[in-house]
């Protein structure tokens, strides 16, 4: 049980890597439904003596609706509908994201013994996974052009956020994290909507287009 | 019992402008029943709060709140009994006479949208007094603050209401931003939210300096003590001249209440405490009414007089401050029972001073003093009650003012009895700034007086002037009763304020009563010697009426053949002599085209006072810091990918203060 947990662990955080290097809008899709999917699997495995299981069930089995099957299908949909490129089109180039990231991992492994926590840490990797996570997602938003590519840069912060909320199950209400899920859905369907709106404006998805809308 | 009629008078009034919403066909029906309504509440109010004061223990309600670490607990003491008072009975006149000054019928949709928010704020100013929970008393000072933004703006046409309601929206906010720090610190280090856990808080140490000093700012902000009364003087004389009777009549008073609530939670407080808040006071005092001379505008002279009369209010709450940190039953007594009673007295001349100005506004279209003149002569009773009004605003017997700051001027110079050579002594100086606030009202109230009522009417608005209706006649009448009725009978008030003072200070009430016995044989002079005023100008008038009044004759004009209201003193001429003197805090615009040539022609000359602390200081900040954000953020502004590594840096900076340097 435990190497299992490690693992998913590990395999978020090279998934995080992996979405930094990928070049293929594609297989980034797939990677965060991928990471979506582990997330999920976590917030099982995690699952100890103490926990009501059925309120696990109901947060796993909405984060793997939502995070691994919903987003990613709508987000295809928006690719093939608006014939967008299917490459990622950095600003900062795949190995300097690279670096950045993997220096993120080190200084987050490094920093999560010194954080003020409310709980007990459950799993000595949870932490760091959370923040590498978030770190990955921010890079994502900075350094990548598209809009489509912003929105998984999005997805991924928000998978760290719900790491970070597995350390605080025993705290969180339901309606709290069903809220979180909820306000994800909305913010992926927004930006859809902007994307498609952005993409009939200027005939592109390059959000430098949207510099000229400043005031 | 009392606790559950005075939420009963909070549900009633905060749901009285409901009624006008609902009866939107018959206008003047709603504003009737609102105005009922409210004047129902006043009297639950009463019927509540006069018990606790005559004695009977405070009654606590508490119910569950489905919120963190908030509690729905009420406290009815004689501390909240005696601002709830006021709270409650001033907006329920001020209602009755909006029903001649602001009808519904001809103000429309603005004034079934004023009376809504007349009745919200007049609920939640009652719920502030009663609120035993910060996190509800946060919550009711919220909704208090956000309705006086509303009634500010009740003709959002106007330019000036405009202006003046975002000034105030942003100083109430920053009150309520410094009153939640203090909140939240105590609130975090005791464990619990409760009032009622909070007493005995330390006040050594610079922490608990700090947080009185935030308490300081976030209430003294909404009392408008100087120089945080920026907001004040716009804001009260752009809302409707009921509105400004309550907004400066009482809303100020729960900024003066929050400081006495948190000055009581604090154990024994430092002498240094109780003289931040006496200076305060005097600087307040004095320059409130030194702007109040130079004003054209009746409504914002009298708003820079609720500046004035809160600043005598603190220096009161100050010596009892000092009373408190010396162990001087004496001290606290007279100050409490002193600032207290102002807090009262203010809120019923003032609100018959705006009322008063209201009438004028309504008469004749116009709040210009300069414009105005000979009014008693069309609007005695408006005349008649306005006098009484300014005599009590100015201090004179045998009215409330008078009376208050009596007990403010007692406490100063008991200062005296103090050990020899403790350096607290210097208390004894509030007594010549108590002195010299008071003459100086005066002079202003004489200018006032002098120059709307008195004289030949100087424009054409003015000449046309009527008596107002009686529907706005007797909300005065009564205000002003009042006025009279606390002027002649203090030693009555004695006992409650000592039941005030003992909830407040927590000191033992047998020790309290016997300074109250002090005062109150000093408070029963006082009442003689009115009692004698009155009779002594009641039987020179009937002396008068007896004799037969002489002949009336014209003015002496001075050798003019053809007198004209333009050769009369104007009221800024009159005042001229004292605002020179207080050029430097006036700091005056002055316009000036002086005769040129053997036969001059076109020479004018006009001032005009500047608020300084908001035109000179805070607006001048306020552009700079915009245009200097305006430059960075055109570096930013429409870039997605910058905007998003700022939210980067900012987390990578927090991440890294928290773990390096914590």
């Amino acid at each position: 049980m435990g190497a299992w947990t490690d693992m998913a662990f590990i395999l978020v955080v090279v998934l995080d890597l992996f979405l930094l290097a990928s070049s293929r809008l594609g297989a980034a899709i797939r990677a965060v439904a991928l990471q979506g999917a582990l997330l999920s699997l976590l917030a099982l495995l995690l699952t100890g003596s103490g926990h009501s299981v059925g309120h696990m069930l109901v947060v796993a089995g909405g984060a793997f609706f939502i995070k691994a099957v919903l987003i990613p299908w709508l987000m295809f949909r928006a690719i093939r509908e608006m014939a967008i490129r299917r490459e990622m089109e950095p600003l900062v180039g795949y190995v300097p994201s690279m670096i950045l990231g993997g220096v993120g991992v080190v200084l987050s492994f490094a920093f999560s013994r010194g954080l003020p926590l409310p709980t007990n840490e459950m799993h000595p990797f949870l932490v760091p996974t959370a923040l590498a996570t978030v770190w990955t997602g921010l890079l994502l938003v900075v350094s990548r052009r598209k809009a489509v590519t912003q929105v998984l840069g999005f997805l991924v912060l928000e998978n760290g956020v719900f790491v970070f909320g597995l350390l605080l199950t025993d705290f969180m209400p339901v309606m709290v994290e069903a809220g979180v899920l909820l306000d994800l859905l909305a913010a992926v369907f927004v930006m859809g909507i902007v994307m498609f709106q952005i993409n009939r404006e200027f005939a592109s998805l390059d959000t430098d287009a949207l510099s000229s809308l400043k005031d | 019992m009392t606790g559950a009629l005075a939420l009963a008078a909070v549900v009633l009034a905060t749901s009285s402008g409901l009624l006008g919403l609902a009866l939107r066909d018959r206008p003047d029906l709603g504003q009737r029943l609102s105005a009922g309504a409210l004047c129902l509440a006043a009297v639950l109010g009463i019927a509540a709060a006069v018990p606790v004061l005559a004695g009977s223990p405070a009654s606590v309600i508490q119910l569950s709140w489905n919120q963190p670490h908030a509690s729905l607990a009420f406290r009815l003491d004689a501390l909240s009994a005696l601002f709830l008072l006021p709270i409650l009975c001033v907006p329920a006149l001020g209602a009755v006479f909006g029903i001649g000054y602001w009808p519904q019928e001809e103000h429309g949709s603005h004034a079934v949208n004023l009376q809504l928010w007349y009745g919200v704020v007049t609920g939640s100013m009652a719920l502030v007094v009663l609120a035993d929970n910060a996190l509800l008393f946060l919550f009711a000072w919220e909704v208090m603050a956000l309705c006086g933004f509303f009634l500010v703006r009740a003709e959002p046409d106007r330019r000036d209401a405009q202006k003046a309601s975002w000034v105030y929206l942003a100083a109430a906010h920053v009150g309520t931003f410094a009153i939640f720090a203090f909140f939240a610190s105590v609130g975090s280090a005791r464990g619990s939210f409760d009032f009622s856990a909070w007493g005995g808080l330390g006040s050594g140490g610079a922490a608990a300096s700090w947080l009185a000093l935030l308490a300081l700012l976030g209430f003294g902000l909404k009392a408008g003590l100087v120089p945080l009364h920026f907001w004040l003087p716009g804001a009260h004389a752009a809302a409707p001249s009921h509105v400004s009777a309550v907004m400066s009549g009482v809303l100020l008073k729960t900024g003066i209440y929050g400081l006495f609530r948190t000055a009581g939670f604090f154990e024994a407080p430092p002498a240094s405490w109780g003289a931040v808040l006496m200076v305060l006071g005097g600087v307040s005092g004095v320059l409130g009414v030194a702007l109040a001379l130079a004003q054209h505008d009746l409504k914002r002279l009298l708003a820079y007089h609720s500046v004035e009369n809160i600043g005598i209010i603190t220096m009161g709450l100050g010596i009892a401050m000092l009373g408190r940190s010396r162990g001087e039953p004496g001290l606290v007594l007279l100050g409490f029972a002193g600032s207290a009673l102002h807090v009262v007295n203010h809120a019923l001349f003032k609100s018959l001073l705006f009322l008063g100005a209201g009438s004028v506004q309504h008469a004749t279209g116009t709040r210009d003093v300069e414009r105005l003149g000979g009014l008693s002569r069309a609007m005695p009773w408006t005349a008649g009650l306005f006098l009484v009004g300014a005599a009590a605003i100015s201090g004179l017997p045998p009215l409330n003012g008078f009376v208050s700051e009596w007990f403010v001027a007692l406490g100063a110079v008991s200062a005296l009895e103090l050990a020899p050579l403790d350096r607290a002594s210097f208390a004894v100086l509030v007594a010549p700034v108590l002195a010299l606030v008071g003459a100086l009202a005066a002079a202003c109230f004489v200018k006032v007086q002098g120059s709307v009522f008195l004289g030949n009417p100087r424009t054409k608005d003015a000449a046309r002037a009527e008596e107002s209706p009686g529907v706005m006649l007797v909300p005065m009448a009564a205000l002003a009763g009042a006025c009279v009725i606390v002027g002649l009978a203090p030693a009555l008030l004695i006992a409650p304020l000592a039941r005030g003072a003992a909830a407040w200070s927590g000191m033992d009430p047998a020790r309290l009563a016997g300074a109250a016995g002090a005062a109150s044989g000093t408070a029963t002079w006082v009442s003689g010697v009115a009692f004698v005023l009155v009779g002594t100008v009641a039987g020179l008038w009937l002396l008068r009426r007896r004799l037969g009044a002489g002949t009336a004759a014209e003015t002496w004009s001075c050798g003019y053949a053809y007198p004209t209201a333009r050769m009369a003193y104007t009221g800024s001429s009159f005042a001229q002599i004292l605002n020179q003197g207080f050029r430097w805090v006036l700091l005056p615009r002055v316009r000036f085209t002086p005769p040129k040539g053997p036969f001059p022609t076109g020479a004018r000359f006009s001032t005009e006072p500047r608020e300084a602390v908001l035109d000179l200081a805070l607006l001048p900040a306020v552009r700079d810091y915009i245009s200097a954000t305006s430059r960075v953020r055109g570096l930013i502004a429409g870039r997605l990918h910058l905007q998003a590594l700022l939210v980067l840096a900012t987390l990578v900076a927090l991440l890294a203060w928290r773990l390096l340097w914590w």
